[in-house]
Parts: C-alpha cells; sequence; structure tokens
C-alpha cells in the first residue's frame, strides 16, 4: 500500500519531469524566445514541486498512523478497559486491531471489541483517504501551478540550485548539531546530577564508592572524582612513555634512513596497529599481557597485578604508536628541504641534523601531535575496562589495579538505565569533565598544529 | 680568527696536531653517536613491527583451534511412542490465520514438550561399552542438540520413526577436555568433569566416535548462555549489518553534502570557520562521548528502544560523520582548480561545476574514505554499551528496531564469560572473524584507491 503510493508519486513525478521538459521546449518555439535554463530544469522544477509537499504529507501519515489508530481502538472500548492497567490495555487494543486488520483472534469476538474494530477501519479508511486526497491534490496542484508558470524567462536553473544549495548548507549543519547535541545533554543530565551532589564533593571528593539505588533513596554515596583522574593520568602517562619514544623514533628513522623499500612495507604494518579495534587490544592485556607481567613480577619478587595501570599503559601506548608516527612523519617531512642541506652543508651528521636543527624547527607541531595522544589515551574505553582492574582508590602504584573516567561511565551506564539516581547521572558529569578535557586539548593541539603549517606554507 | 691574529704562530705544526686529534677523537664520538641514534631508529621499527606480529601471531594462536570443536557422531532412532504428536495442523482446516497460528503454536509446544534427550541417550548409550547415566550424558553434549533434533523434526516431521545419524556437538567442558586446554593431572574436585565423564570423553574418543569438526556454528547460530558449545556469531553480525547499513545510509550522504558545501560553496566567514574548527573537534572527541549523547538523547528524550540496531547506527552514524567530511574535502581539494575553470568557462553554474565535474572524478576517493569510517565504525564497542547493546539476545535480529548485540560487543561479552578455558580461544575466534572483515574492507578500500583514484 505505501509503497504503491510512493510508486504513484515517482511516476507522477517523471511524467511532470516529461512534461515540463516538453512544455519549456513548445513555449520557447512559440513565443520564439530563448530559454533561460536547460529544459531538464524545467523538468526538474516541475518534478520537485509535485513530489516534495505530497512526499512530507504521506511521511508524516505514515508515521502517525498505527498511534492514531491504537488511540481511537482505545477510545472505543469500555471504560473498564480504558482505566485497566497497561498491560490490559495494550493486549485490548492488539486484539481490535488484529479484528480489524482481518487476521482475526483466537476465541470469541465480543460485541464490544466488534465494534471497536468497525470503528478503527472506518477511522482508518477515512484518514487513508484524507491523506491520499490531500497528497493527490498537493502532488497535482504543485504539478499543474508550476507546468503553467514555465516561460522562457522562468529562472529554473537558479530555483533548482537554491534548493540543493539549501540541502547542501543543511548537511554541514549538522556537525554543529551534534555538537550542540553532546554539550546540552551532558550538561543537563550533570546539572540534575549536581541536584544530588555538590559540584565541590564531585570535583574535590578523594572517595568514589556510590551505592546502588536498589539499596534504599538514591543519593546514598561518596562520588569523588580524585582517584578516577589519577587513574586515567597514570594510564595516559605510561602509554606515551611507550608511544612517544618508540612513534616519535619510528617516524625519524623512516623519514630520514630508512630506505625506499622499508619504508614503503614499514609504514603500513604500523599504520594496521591503528585499525586494529580497542577491544582487541583490551583483549590482548588481558589474556597475554597482563599474566605475562604479573608472572615478570612474580620471578623479579616485585608484586605486579595482572590487571593494573601499567597493563593497560602498556597496550594503550602500542595502540597510539601509529598515531604518534603518521603525525611526525607529517610534521618531519615538511621541514623545508634547505635547513636540512644548510645543516648537512655545515658537516653536521644526520643524526646532529635531526636533533639539533629539525626536531626544533619542527617543535610545535610535535607538541600538538603529542597533545593529540594524550586526548586520546584519556578518552580511550574499552583497553582500561578489561585490563585496568576498576578500583578507584586513590593510590598512585602503576603495579596496582586502578580505574579511570571511561571505565566509570560503562559501570555507571550498564544495566539498568533509569535517568533518575545519581548513580547513573554520574556518568554525564564524567562525560562532561572528559569532554572538556578532551576539548581543551584538542582546541589547544589542532591551533598549534595549524599555526606550524602556516608557518612553512 | 682572533687567535690566529693575535699568535705569530711559531710552530704550526704542533696545534694543528692537537685541534685534527680534537676533530678525529670528536669525529668518531659523533659518528658513534650517529650509529646509536640509527640504531635507535631501527629498535623503534622493529618494535613497533614485533607489536604487530606479536598482537597478530597469539590472537591466531589461539583463536584458530577454536574453529574445530569436538563433536560424536551417533544414530539417533526418531521413536514414535516418544515422539507422539499428530501430523502439523494445515492452514486449509482453520477459518482464519489467528486460528491456524494458535493451532500451529500448540502442535509445537506439544513438539517442544517431547523427550528429545531420551533419545539422545539411547542413541549414546548405544555406542558406549557400559550405559551411563542420564546426567553424565547431558553433561556431554551440548544441550542446544536436543531443540536442533527437535527443529529437525519439526521441519521435517516424516523423519519421525526413522533413525538417522546425527552429529552431537560436544559439551564446552568436553571440548575443552578433548583439546586438552586443561590440566589432567588435576584432581576430580577441579576438573569441570567428572570423572565418569572423563572416562565416557576418552572412550568416544578412542574408539573414533568423538572427532574434530569444523564449527560452522559459529557463523550460523546466535549466542546461547545454555548451551555456549554452540553459541555463534550470527546475530551479532546481523546486528552489526544492520548498524553499518544506517552509518552508510546517513553519515555518507550527509558526510558528502557537509563536504561539499564546506569546499565548494561556503563563503570565508565566521559561520564556516565555526563549522570546520568544530567538525575537527568532533573528529577527536572520544567515542564514548557519543554513546552517551545516544543514551541521552535517543534513549532518555526520544525514547528508541534500548539495544536495536537503529540506536546503535545513529550513534555511530554521528561518529563517522566528521572521518567522512574530512576525507571527502581533502579529495575535493586535491581536484585541480584547472578542472572547475574549464566547465566555468563553458557557462556552467557552481553546482553544475560541481556535480557534473567535480563529483564524478572524486567518487572512488569518497568510496574509499566510506568504507574506511565504516572499518572504523564497525570495530566501536563502548558507545554501544551505553545504549544497551550489550543486552544477551537470543534471536537474530530481522529490523532496525529488534534487540540485538553487535560484532565488538560479543566479543566484549565472551571474554566475560566464567568458563574461561572455553571462552578464551572462543573469543580469539570471534576476533579473528571481526578481524578478517576489517581487513577486508580495508583491502577493498586499498584496491578502489590504487585502480580509480587520478593523481594530478
Amino acid at each position: 500500500m505505501n509503497l504503491l503510493l510512493i510508486a504513484i508519486l515517482l511516476a507522477l513525478m517523471a511524467v511532470g519531469y516529461r512534461l515540463g521538459t516538453r512544455r519549456s521546449r513548445r513555449v520557447s518555439t512559440e513565443r520564439k524566445e530563448r530559454l533561460h535554463s536547460l529544459p531538464q530544469h524545467y523538468g526538474t522544477l516541475v518534478a520537485l514541486w509535485c513530489g516534495i509537499p505530497a512526499f512530507i504529507v504521506l511521511v508524516l501519515w505514515m508515521a502517525t498512523q498505527s498511534g492514531y489508530l491504537e488511540s481511537v481502538a482505545l477510545s472505543e472500548l469500555p471504560a473498564a478497559v480504558q482505566t485497566a492497567d497497561e498491560g490490559t490495555k495494550l493486549s485490548a487494543v492488539t486484539r481490535v486491531m488484529a479484528i480489524a486488520d482481518g487476521t482475526g483472534v483466537v476465541g470469541e469476538v465480543s460485541a464490544e471489541e466488534q465494534a471497536a474494530a468497525d470503528a478503527v477501519a472506518q477511522a482508518r479508511l477515512i484518514r487513508t483517504l484524507a491523506a491520499v486526497a490531500l497528497a493527490a491534490a498537493l502532488a497535482i496542484g504543485g504539478f499543474l501551478f508550476t507546468l503553467r508558470r514555465i516561460t522562457p524567462k522562468l529562472q529554473a536553473r537558479d530555483q533548482i540550485e537554491f534548493v540543493v544549495k539549501a540541502l547542501l548548507f543543511v548537511s554541514s549543519l549538522i556537525a554543529i548539531l551534534t555538537t550542540v547535541g553532546i554539550v546540552l545533554s551532558m550538561l543537563t543530565e550533570a546539572i540534575r546530577f549536581f541536584s544530588f551532589v555538590s559540584p565541590i564533593d564531585f570535583f574535590f571528593g578523594t572517595e568514589w564508592r556510590p551505592t546502588f539505588s536498589s539499596t534504599g533513596a538514591g543519593g546514598a554515596g561518596e562520588y569523588g572524582l580524585l582517584p578516577l583522574l589519577l587513574g586515567t593520568l597514570l594510564v595516559s602517562v605510561i602509554a606515551m612513555l611507550v608511544a612517544i619514544p618508540v612513534g616519535l623514533m619510528t617516524a625519524i628513522y623512516l623519514a630520514n634512513y630508512a630506505s625506499p623499500r622499508l619504508r614503503a612495507t614499514a609504514k603500513p604494518i604500523i599504520e594496521i596497529l591503528a585499525g586494529i579495534p580497542t577491544i582487541v587490544y583490551g583483549f590482548f592485556a588481558l589474556v597475554t599481557v597482563g599474566p605475562a607481567l604479573h608472572g615478570l613480577g612474580e620471578t623479579l619478587g616485585i608484586d605486579i597485578s595482572a590487571t593494573s595501570a601499567l597493563t593497560a599503559g602498556l597496550v594503550m601506548g602500542i595502540m597510539i604508536i601509529p598515531f604518534i608516527s603518521s603525525i611526525a612523519d607529517d610534521i618531519i617531512t615538511q621541514v623545508p628541504r634547505s635547513l636540512r642541506d644548510g645543516s648537512l652543508g655545515l658537516g653536521a651528521t644526520k643524526s646532529e641534523t635531526i636533533r639539533k636543527v629539525i626536531l626544533p624547527a619542527a617543535l610545535p607541531g610535535i607538541v600538538g601531535a603529542f597533545l593529540l595522544a594524550v586526548s586520546r589515551a584519556i578518552g580511550e574505553t574499552m583497553i582500561v575496562v578489561l585490563a585496568a582492574g576498576n578500583s578507584p582508590v586513590l593510590q598512585g602504584n602503576p603495579l596496582e589495579a586502578v580505574s579511570t573516567v571511561t571505565v566509570t561511565i560503562v559501570n555507571q551506564l550498564t544495566g539498568d538505565t533509569d535517568f533518575a539516581s545519581p548513580q547513573s547521572l554520574v556518568a554525564f558529569a564524567l562525560g562532561l569533565t572528559l569532554f572538556v578535557m578532551t576539548l581543551a586539548l584538542n582546541v589547544v593541539a589542532l591551533y598549534i598544529v595549524r599555526k606550524y603549517r602556516e608557518q612553512y606554507d | 680568527m682572533a687567535d690566529v691574529a693575535l699568535a705569530p704562530s711559531p710552530a704550526p705544526d704542533a696545534p694543528r696536531t692537537r685541534s685534527a686529534d680534537l676533530i678525529a677523537r670528536s669525529l668518531s664520538r659523533r659518528r658513534r653517536a650517529e650509529v646509536r641514534f640509527r640504531a635507535y631508529g631501527l629498535a623503534a621499527v622493529i618494535a613497533a613491527i614485533a607489536f604487530v606480529v606479536f598482537l597478530f601471531w597469539t590472537i591466531l594462536q589461539s583463536g584458530l583451534p577454536a574453529f574445530f570443536q569436538a563433536a560424536m557422531t551417533v544414530e539417533v532412532t526418531l521413536d514414535p511412542a516418544v515422539i507422539d504428536v499428530g501430523p502439523r495442523p494445515v492452514r486449509a482446516d482453520f477459518p482464519n490465520e489467528a486460528a491456524f497460528a494458535a493451532a500451529d503454536l500448540a502442535w509445537q509446544t506439544a513438539l517442544a514438550g517431547k523427550n528429545f534427550g531420551s533419545l539422545i541417550e539411547r542413541a549414546v548409550n548405544a555406542v558406549l561399552a557400559t550405559p551411563a547415566s542420564s546426567r553424565d550424558i547431558r553433561a556431554i553434549y551440548a544441550s542446544n542438540e536436543r531443540f536442533r533434533l527437535r527443529d529437525m523434526v519439526a521441519a521435517d516431521p516424516g523423519l519421525i520413526g526413522r533413525t538417522i545419524p546425527f552429529t552431537l556437538v560436544a559439551s564446552a567442558d568436553v571440548d575443552v577436555w578433548f583439546k586438552g586446554n586443561i590440566d589432567r593431572s588435576l584432581p576430580e574436585n577441579q576438573q569441570q568433569l567428572t570423572l565418569a565423564q572423563q572416562q565416557i570423553t576418552d572412550a568416544m574418543i578412542a574408539d573414533g566416535t568423538m572427532k574434530s569438526v569444523f564449527a560452522s556454528w559459529i557463523f550460523t547460530n546466535v549466542d546461547s548462555r545454555s548451551s555456549p558449545a554452540t553459541a555463534g556469531l550470527a546475530g551479532a553480525f546481523m546486528g552489526s549489518l544492520f548498524m553499518m547499513l544506517v552509518v552508510i545510509a546517513l553519515s555518507v550522504p550527509i558526510g558528502v553534502a557537509g563536504a561539499i558545501y564546506l569546499e565548494e560553496f561556503a563563503p570565508k566567514n565566521r559561520i564556516t570557520d565555526l563549522i570546520e574548527v568544530n567538525i575537527n573537534n568532533l573528529a577527536a572527541v572520544p567515542s564514548i562521548v557519543f554513546g552517551l549523547l545516544g543514551a541521552a538523547v535517543f534513549i532518555n528524550a526520544m525514547h528508541l528502544p534500548l539495544s536495536a540496531p537503529i540506536v546503535g547506527g545513529l550513534v555511530l552514524s554521528l561518529m563517522t560523520l566528521p572521518t567522512i567530511i574530512i576525507a571527502t574535502r581533502g579529495v575535493l581539494r586535491a581536484v585541480p582548480p584547472s578542472i572547475r575553470e574549464a566547465a566555468t568557462g563553458l557557462g556552467a553554474s557552481r553546482v553544475q561545476v560541481v556535480f557534473h565535474h567535480v563529483l564524478p572524478l572524486v567518487i572512488p576517493g569518497i568510496l574509499t574514505a566510506t568504507i574506511i569510517g565504516v572499518a572504523q565504525a564497525l570495530g566501536e564497542t563502548a558507545p554501544l554499551l551505553l545504549v544497551g547493546m550489550s543486552a544477551f539476545v537470543a534471536n537474530i535480529p530481522t529490523g532496525l528496531f529488534d534487540q540485538s548485540t553487535a560484532l565488538p560487543v560479543q566479543l566484549f561479552l565472551w571474554q566475560g564469560n566464567e568458563n574461561r578455558n572455553f571462552f578464551e580461544p572462543r573469543t580469539s575466534a570471534a576476533i579473528i572473524v571481526l578481524l578478517g572483515l576489517m581487513i577486508l574492507l580495508n583491502a577493498l578500500a586499498i584496491f578502489l584507491r590504487q585502480r580509480f583514484q587520478t593523481r594530478w
């Protein structure tokens, strides 16, 4: 039924296109005037005017139809049903709808049900006819109206292009809308959270002990951010300690020393690391790296827990290597040749040139890359969920289990999601903190990187 | 210079040797430093590549055996005395669809109530030298096999009364024992199988009834809690597929349109600047933040169903959008101005220039960007956990509003299973499937880029 209507509309649009094209040609020959636009533009204009308003009506109708019919069914049922609980109402309405559809139901059909079903069938007929009539009127009206408007002077192309540009502009706004949506949703939910827990207790509390709402009225528990922040910091620092030296040296070696063949093979292999899903790293950390570190600790006589900041940080560092190496590679190759040649010409060795000329010149860009990498480490979730151990205690030992902001967001919001208790709302306060931290890092980093690019452009 | 001017240089040889000495010494030091630096660089490259190799090696080594599982082939007699249900109802005998559906359901319920376990028990006992207790036999095969037998009969009631060969998938504990993933010398109270069950298993291995078969059910079954040995990825795969369809349907048109506007039409003003900065930032926002957005907007405010692919797809679309916009802008920027100028010179409007001349040239680039964006979205886990996709779902989703999980989330669920020595290899196997899909997508992207992309 719905598909048939759409098909009819599309056919009408096709006819409109043909007629519009033909009419514009005829008008032009009759009046001996050149057309402003190509004949196809007139055809398209007719098709647009014929299709778009009717299409909007049809979509609105389809979207609201079932809700409307269910309300009709309910209003026709006896008062006893209307005041009953949701489950009874739902099953009664479902039965009526099934009778009205002709599917039939099991058991006797009562007179009330039959009456309600008849009313639903009638309402459906009327509403469908009305919607189809309105859509048809709009389609044919738009069709005829535009067809009549066709004169050689009508600026058909400009009108179509206006529509196209408007659509393009709206598409580019979606990104802004996403940001606005993120900020607004986080803010509103975080503000609701702060009505349970004061912001001071949240941002400066050293104790993380959210009790579950099932144990009693909400509001109980401690929500101190600091242990989580410290855990995030520990994991990120370890990750950067792994990623920066390896990533940077990889970039330097591949850009300056490696033969073209080595570069062409090594670069894509290292970039595979960037494409692996983080859950895979998490599993690798949990199953392979954690036990290995624990075993190493035992032979050395140090107590390393299998899931710890060290495990998560090490694996996260591996994940970030390609991120740093590819940005650093870009930046190093952007340093002008003249600087490098000047240094080499004065007798400096290759490594001296890199350390004393290229790296200082590329420093701002590299710092930008580091900041972007830090922001990534802070926001990384699955590795820490699996491998950091989830122990939100304020302590700075990287060999012990820790918890991070992202882990806690996942823990607080998976499972039962009732948006009324501080236990789940705290996820939004944490998310807001995370968003602000990464945003600040990103803005600074992108500014530095951009500024640096301009310097040598 | 000053030194030379002041000193009349009475013995030019002596200082020369000294400075030459100094230079020679510093030269060797500098050369050593050079070699060291170079070695650090090479070590970093080797370390990075070693990580890749090690990661893949561990996963392959642990996951590949999980694609083969223990199974035993027995002759099951579908005894009509046990399966005493009448013929299946026929639509023609009933007045309306609902009545037929009710009768058919009653028939299926009756069939489901029959004791298929006893049939399997008889069949297993037939191959054993000494009959085993039903408890032990139930522990040996995956419980889902009873339902598979029932479904075979439901699909073809003509089988009742016949004896058919039936390959029973061994239970997870038996599989672990079969593969030697548990220490056989542990005392009985630390084993997953009782002594009797161990003996049955060993006897079946010895007489060749129990063999290793390719676990095709990993691809065709849905997840199962009661029967972990037959749990599969089909539901998660369909969930991921639906989500990727949403991502492609939403983020590609919107992303490409947005990129075209910003690159080709946008005037240089503050709004455009704002949009640009905003898109770059959005690309670096942690994925979990998008999950929070989804939970607050799509679930809490718009009341879309929890665990539905539509919600996951919307969240992933928003996440993929900046990637596609940035990549599309890159390829648009690479089109030389001469093409635009030539078209403009021939009287094309700006919209015509873009849609008739620029866009056709960049379609391969857009395709590549799309595939890379989709591959990234396919592996994303964290935001999906927040929109309820980590729920246990025992059906294959058939639409965008059905409950479902996704491949990476299925990994997350499996790795958390308590039956570690069975589920660790299982998770690795699922990782192999996921990585295989991603490698396939990326290979396609690379192929498209090399085959079609124009270099100017």
